[in-house]
């Protein structure tokens, strides 16, 4: 048999993209805001989501989804507070894929709640390459962590409608550089908010709740 | 760092558009990726030996096409590759930049017989 060439160009990630988009349909149907939550290992996103759900839990109906590893130490501290938490243990994979999004989905009673988050895998690499479907990524970068990570993963920060800034509270014992890094990322995303919080303390919080709320508001 | 599930996809596309084409064999596949997009071309080899027993793609040679990160300054327009981890423009030295090249990762072509 001869040999032939075939033209291609087809997108590696393409299967994905399209399952993302069915998720946002599938969120947008039930009027839910979905929101994509990266960070590295042990930034503050567990923490950030705790005081969200103490703050806003009398007046928006809460679900997360939690990515890890392995174990639901996270999915348990969730739970506690009475919002509903699925766990999806990923089995050694860096990244949630919009299918395992559409399969946390289908365990939630979507009609009941108004915003979901999605606790992504510890990493500011891979997740950056799978779309999960949804509405907003809010990026959360520690102060021990340096002030160079923009420069280091420039996708991820590219991608980010808000970026948070946590753990300023360790501001005095840390060289992070703010206004270098607020130079960094307003370079390579100038719509992104920047907000300076402390997840532990609560300082600046407020203004990631105003932002939040807004959006909810305006959610489809 | 994904390898693993970039490889599960990428073989899916290679079969669909083999399969379609009534090809017997797969004997090359042109596979382009950017250099942002974190995609080590070893490991994806590696993966792909792996995955690919027993199917028709089985023994393919990747064939990998790098393309540079490049990023437009939103200032003056200079189209510049970034140099160790510097997104300042070269021209006007200011830093704000769009990323408008290197995130490619896709199935070019393949040889069949």
């Amino acid at each position: 048999m001869s040999v032939r060439i075939l033209t291609i160009k087809e997108d590696i990630l393409g299967a994905n993209e399209e399952k993302a988009k069915m998720n946002r349909e599938l969120a947008d149907k039930n009027h839910i805001l979905m929101i994509n939550i990266t960070s590295s290992p042990g930034a503050g996103k567990t923490s950030l989501i705790m005081q969200t759900i103490g703050r806003l839990k009398n007046k928006w109906r809460m679900a997360v989804i939690e990515g890890d590893i392995a174990s639901s130490i996270d999915a348990d501290k969730v739970s506690k507070e009475g919002i509903p938490a699925i766990q999806i243990n990923t089995a050694g994979a860096c990244h949630l894929d919009a299918n395992m999004i559409r399969k946390a989905l289908d365990n939630l009673d979507l009609g009941q709640i108004d915003l979901v988050f999605i606790e992504n895998v510890g990493n500011l690499i891979c997740p950056a390459e799978f779309s999960l479907g949804a509405h907003k990524h809010v990026l959360l970068l520690s102060v021990p962590e340096g002030d160079d990570k923009p420069r280091k993963y420039p996708l991820m920060f590219t991608q980010a409608d808000v970026i948070l800034i946590n753990k300023i509270d360790v501001l005095p014992y840390f060289d992070f550089n703010m206004g270098a890094f607020s130079e960094a990322v307003g370079g390579l995303n100038p719509v992104g908010k920047v907000f300076p919080v402390s997840a532990k303390t609560g300082e600046g919080l407020e203004q990631w709740f105003s932002w939040l709320e807004d959006v909810l508001d305006r959610r489809k | 760092m994904h390898e693993l599930s970039i490889v599960e996809s990428l073989l899916s596309v290679v079969l669909e558009n083999a399969e379609k084409a009534e090809a017997k064999r797969v004997l090359k596949i042109y596979v382009v990726v950017g250099d942002l997009s974190g995609v080590v071309d070893d490991s994806v080899s590696f993966y792909f030996n792996f995955l690919s027993e027993k199917t028709m793609a089985a023994g393919a040679q990747i064939v990998f096409t790098r393309t540079p990160a490049r990023l437009r300054c939103r200032a003056c327009k200079t189209v510049f590759t970034p140099e160790n981890l510097d997104f300042h423009c070269p021209a006007c030295k200011e830093q704000q930049v769009d990323v408008i090249g290197g995130r490619e990762l896709y199935v070019d072509k393949l040889e069949v017989e």
